[in-house]
């Protein structure tokens, strides 16, 4: 087994110990459900946009360390950034998580984002990273119906 | 371990003493096995069970010497299939004590033996208004059938609460009968708790109603011996995978009365007696509802996996776990911040548990990095985890071929847990 030290970094126990932007946002202009059925974790995501920015970004929910730690982390990325640069960055965060692992993923562009990649080697957790992006893209899509990572 | 049963033991018969941990896990070779370069300690035996030698030969054997289509050739390679497929369901019969093998149904598994009651027995006797009693521990496998049928009758869902240790509410479930209850359906032991559940007592008290009762026995049979007559259950339902033997084949047992009368689950071969355009016949039970080539080395593994049960002896191995289950229980009680869900004084070892401000994923994650395998999630029992308000939880669940070395390991690397997070 590859260390779990690349699986819990220090980073992502500080982000799962002290969630950062987690709490409840009245004047969202969208919210969104994420469930992950595999083990029962849920996440509620607010987004305040305004002219296309997102003003504000904030979760709720209970879910294991890695999920938690990703929802924080993806809070403070995009908080400021524009709703059309979130869908990028999305993108190469997923391609990180699931790109072989000879294959070096773009650290640099990812930022802070870049401890996760330690849960590529971690197959069955990599949903537990993806879900609050895969709740971030329903919240943005203003979708009703929750998402789930299956 | 201080039983004294004198029965020879499966492959390696007559050889003292009579529970030989060591020599039980020699019969497994997945045991032999590492994972993440350390030997495995497999902690998740109400998923499903690893299996003997004898009954992994068994199915090869099937393949390598007498594989043929059962119930229709002519020739000897037929035949002797057709006999190893029957045996087996005499075995079963005699393993739980059936008044008959005609009552043995071979299924896929415990799921698909609910499925079929509810789809026959219960579209006959089921009618809008008619009330189906289950317990909060059921599995998603004793809910969803139900839930199914409820909305093709119009039949209502009642539900025995249970309390915080986890025992069914027997005064509740004595006011769920009425005179509209038309099945109670319940599981034996609780695949989330370990709760053993009074079945005996519960069935009487339908019967005096004249309610017919379905024991899912998935997570029973594995872990203490089986007496359907004692029980005095109408349906009683396993799966063969939890129970030493292959995947794919389970049981149904009913009342010989119920399956006369039951319409049958699948259409097709073999559970015909004629077929023409005006019309078909049935076959006699159990064949009626066996429609379609059977897993026929399923249900061969299934019988050598009785005999390999019966070498040991149920009670034998039902008390063996109960002091494994002790030890586990005073060890992963004894680290702070670990709290067992499932308390009750009955119970199979079965040890469910939750960490502070630790989620059972993450648990799950770190013991596997250690050789420890138990599950993690909720079991397929969502209604269970809200009623503990509680999303998930670790699981490691015991069988005979597990030891206190296991045990240790499984605190050792809870242990890891708490490291990692401090």
């Amino acid at each position: 087994m590859s260390d779990l030290r690349d699986l819990y970094q220090q980073t992502i126990l500080d982000h799962t110990r002290k969630p950062r932007n987690k709490h409840e946002m009245p004047d969202a202009t969208s919210t969104a459900d994420g469930h992950n059925r595999l083990c029962g974790d849920k996440i509620r995501l607010f987004l305040k946009v305004n002219a296309g920015i997102i003003e504000d970004i904030s979760f709720t929910g209970n879910g294991c360390a890695i999920s938690t730690a990703s929802a924080s982390m993806m809070t403070e990325a995009l908080k400021g950034k524009s709703v059309a640069e979130a869908q990028p960055l999305f993108e190469l965060f997923h391609t990180m998580l699931t790109s072989p692992m000879d294959q070096e993923p773009d650290l640099e562009a990812l930022n802070k984002l870049a401890v996760f990649s330690g849960v590529r080697e971690f197959p069955v957790r990599v949903k537990c990273a993806t879900l609050p992006w895969h709740t971030l893209q329903a919240a943005i899509k203003n979708q009703d119906a929750p998402v789930t990572t299956e | 371990m201080t039983t004294t049963t004198t029965k020879p033991r499966g492959s390696q018969a007559a050889k003292a003493p009579a529970f030989d941990s060591a020599a039980i896990r020699s019969d497994f070779p997945l045991l032999q096995t590492q994972s993440h370069g350390k030997p495995l300690a497999y902690l998740d035996n109400a998923a499903t069970s690893q299996k003997p030698q004898a009954v992994i030969a068994a199915a090869a054997r099937y393949y390598t010497t007498y594989n043929a289509n059962i119930h229709r050739g002519v020739y000897k390679l037929s035949v002797d299939a057709t006999a190893a497929y029957e045996a087996a369901r005499e075995k079963v019969a005699r393993f739980i004590n059936a008044p008959s093998e005609r009552e043995i149904v071979f299924v896929r598994g415990a799921t698909e033996a609910v499925n079929l009651v509810a789809a026959t027995w219960g579209m006959e006797n089921i009618h809008s208004g008619d009330e189906i009693v289950l317990s909060e521990m059921e599995h998603h496998s004793n809910i969803v059938p139900w839930q199914l049928l409820a909305r093709r009758t119009g039949a209502v869902i009642k539900v025995i609460a249970i309390s915080q240790h986890g025992e069914l509410a027997m005064d509740h479930y004595a006011q769920l009968l009425s005179d509209r209850t038309r099945l109670v359906a319940l599981t034996h032991v609780s695949n989330a708790l370990g709760t053993i559940n009074p079945i005996e007592r519960i069935v009487s008290m339908a019967k005096a109603r004249g309610i017919p009762v379905l024991i899912d026995g998935a997570q029973s049979i594995p872990h203490m011996a089986i007496d359907v007559r004692k029980i005095g259950c109408d349906f009683f339902v396993f799966s063969g995978h939890k129970l030493y033997a292959p995947t794919g084949i389970g049981v149904l047992w009913a009342k010989g009365e119920l399956l006369e009368k039951m319409p049958p689950y699948q259409g097709g071969g073999d559970m015909i007696s004629t077929v023409s355009f005006a019309g078909s016949t049935w076959n006699d039970i159990p064949h009626k509802f066996e429609a379609g080539t059977p897993h026929i080395s399923g249900a061969i593994g299934l019988g050598v996996a009785i005999d390999y049960l019966g070498g040991i002896g149920m009670d034998a191995i039902a008390e063996y776990e109960h002091d494994l289950l002790m030890y586990a229980t005073k060890q992963l009680n004894r680290i702070p911040g670990l709290q067992i869900i499932g308390t009750a004084p009955e119970k199979a070892a079965v040890i469910s548990f939750i960490m502070e401000n630790i989620h059972p994923h993450d648990i799950g994650t770190i013991v596997d990095g250690e050789g420890v395998a138990i599950r993690t999630g909720h079991h397929c029992c969502q209604p269970l985890m809200d009623h503990y308000n509680i999303a998930a939880t670790a699981r490691a669940s015991l069988a005979f071929y597990n030891n206190r070395e296991d045990v240790d390991r499984l605190v050792a690397a809870v242990e890891k847990v708490k490291e990692v997070f401090n």
